[in-house]
């Protein structure tokens, strides 16, 4: 029987053919944690005596969540983190440098690999056609100590992507209107593949959200194709040796098969509070906002960037809304730089924060007040997520929240283009 | 296990469970368990007795990976979760840490409602209602991690993992 992408690699980590439903004991090729949930999987490392790392040069700790720490309790968990490096020699990744998941695929993953994190947005490492999935700090922690983690087969839903998106339309509007579709639990468990011709086309900043936000439908993990996109941006971060083809069989089988038309698809906006909760933009259009965030590893890349500042350039953001551009990692940042993108935020009214997570977790650095709405291109809109549950969270591409920081309400970003 | 009912609706996520405000609580879990579920219910800390049940709808937990969520519900002494539906990570992250999650229908389990249950035994009784909850049971692996005390304590009495 034909294999998906989920099956290939988890049969080549065990050692074995599986099909889904088969329990297994799979070697781990690279693992994460965060500031958030790190600390934990030390803590339960320590009380089980294995502070160690099977893969040192492939385990990293992120800080990238509370970053910097705006807390002496977190700046002691930052450090719990780098003393662990320290004592194990895996890999810190500092202050600065990144959200974890654009760290991952500009320097980790490969495709093939079996990788996990202790945050549910490991699936982004997907798009690269690798096995990424989130689990929590025991089970990361034991996955760095041990090198292996237990795994249940997933069944696989294929996601068959045909035509092409109209201009100011892009795959963030794609995954809110799937997860619209199929509802936020409505892949729970299963591995979501992103196939068809098209699938093959989309570059693979639109693979890294498309990916990204799989676990949004309560998906395991999102996979693409390692194909001729993914050999090319390999190459182009200088990592070419870490590229393998990978495609499905032929006679793969599919728990199910969705297919959308990007032709179809129209800027999409995520109502509060939950993520499938979604409408197409003339629906929201009107919806007075307080705050415009483009950031997080769903869409703080250089391409979300740039989209943004052609939006905004020789304009300014409407009086009494903060824009706030977070950048995905230092790379994401300096390129931005290099080619001027910053000067047209900071020109337009924008206000430029260090690479992490930024306000998406509810930390610091954009937290809600009473009443008060974000567009975001984030995520998530849980009730709370911004630091305050008495404000409200609306998601759309970095193109509708541009264009609404313009305007100070909702916009569809097409009138701007 | 007995104890009374705490009733939630749909889509419960992890921030409702511990919200990310109290990111800095993370280390110490007494601390971040008095702020469990408080934005689904602002009360509920505060008001939930050893061996009482949080009961949810469909997709309890989904979001965040952060086992602090199933960790502080534990923290609170909650016997159990009963939901009619589980998102994956925080279903195994109450696993991994010894906390029952218990897949059913829960349309006819109503808010103070007193539950009683035997795991080993499979069942779950409604004292209330007088009637008999069946649940999905939990994956042969998982019973034995739940057995062993969780995944630390799997792994340490079995030097790894064991299927």
């Amino acid at each position: 029987m034909g294999q998906t992408l989920s099956e290939k690699i988890i049969s080549e980590h065990c050692g074995r053919q599986v099909k889904p439903g088969d329990l297994v004991i799979a070697d781990v090729d690279a693992a994460m944690v965060q500031d958030g949930t790190g600390p934990l999987s030390v803590k339960e490392l320590e009380k089980a005596g294995l502070v160690q790392a099977v893969h040192p040069e492939r385990t990293v700790l992120f800080l990238d969540h509370a970053s910097p720490s705006p807390r002496s309790e977190l700046s002691n968990a930052h450090n719990i983190l780098r003393s662990f490096a320290a004592r194990t020699g895996v890999i810190v990744s500092e202050i600065g440098e990144g959200v974890c998941h654009q760290r991952m695929v500009e320097e980790f993953a490969r495709p093939g690999d079996l990788l996990v994190g202790a945050d549910s947005h490991t699936v982004t490492s997907g798009a690269l056609g690798a096995f990424a999935t989130g689990m929590g700090s025991s089970d990361v922690g034991f996955a760095i100590a041990l090198g292996k983690v237990w795994l249940r087969v997933p069944e696989t839903f294929k996601i068959e992507l045909t035509g092409f998106f109209k201009p100011g339309v892009f795959a963030k509007d794609l995954m809110l209107s799937v997860i619209g579709h199929i509802g936020a639990d409505g892949a729970t468990y299963k591995a979501m593949e992103f196939l068809g011709p098209v699938a093959h086309t989309l570059p693979m900043h639109e693979r890294f959200v498309l990916s990204n936000m799989a676990v949004e439908a309560g998906a395991k993990a999102g996979l693409f194709a390692a194909d001729n996109v993914t050999k090319a941006y390999l190459e182009d971060a200088g990592r070419g040796e870490d590229f393998t083809a990978l495609a499905p069989d032929d006679d793969a089988v599919y728990e199910k098969t969705f297919s959308f038309d990007l032709g179809e698809i129209e800027p999409t906006v995520s109502f509060p509070h939950t993520v499938d909760n979604t409408r197409k933009v003339g629906e929201a259009r009107g919806i007075k906002i307080d705050q415009a965030f483009i950031g997080t590893c769903s869409n703080g890349r250089l391409e979300d960037l740039r989209i943004a500042a052609e939006i905004v350039k020789g304009k300014k953001v409407a009086s009494g809304v903060r824009f706030l551009i977070v950048p995905a990692s230092r790379k994401v940042y300096l390129e931005a730089m290099r080619e001027g993108l910053m000067e047209t935020f900071i020109e337009a009214g924008g206000v430029i924060q260090p690479p992490g997570c930024g306000p998406c977790v509810g930390i610091h650095q954009g937290v809600l007040g009473d009443g008060e709405v974000c567009i975001s291109a984030q995520n998530r809109n849980f009730k709370g997520r911004m630091g305050n549950p008495e404000g409200s969270i609306y998601l759309a591409s970095p193109a509708t929240v541009a264009a609404s920081a313009l305007t100070g309400k909702i916009t569809d970003p097409r009138e701007f283009l | 296990m007995k104890g009374k009912v705490f009733k939630f609706g749909d889509d419960i996520s992890t921030d409702h469970i511990t919200p990310g405000r109290y990111f800095h609580l993370r280390g110490d879990m007494a601390k971040l368990a008095e702020h469990t579920l408080e934005d689904a219910d602002p009360s509920f800390a505060k008001k939930v007795q050893p061996g009482d049940f949080v009961v949810g709808g469909r997709n309890f937990g989904l979001g965040s990976s952060r086992e602090h969520a199933p960790r502080v519900i534990k923290e609170c002494k909650v016997s159990a979760v009963l939901a009619r539906s589980f998102a994956r990570i925080f279903y195994r992250n109450s696993i991994n840490v010894g906390l029952p999650v218990l897949e059913c229908d829960t349309d006819g389990i109503d808010a103070g409602d007193e539950l009683e249950g035997n795991l080993a035994q499979g069942v779950i009784r409604n004292l209330t209602k007088g009637e008999e909850i069946n649940f999905t049971p939990i994956p042969e692996f998982m019973r034995g991690l739940l057995a062993d005390g969780g995944l630390a304590a799997h792994i340490k009495k079995h030097g790894g993992f064991k299927l």
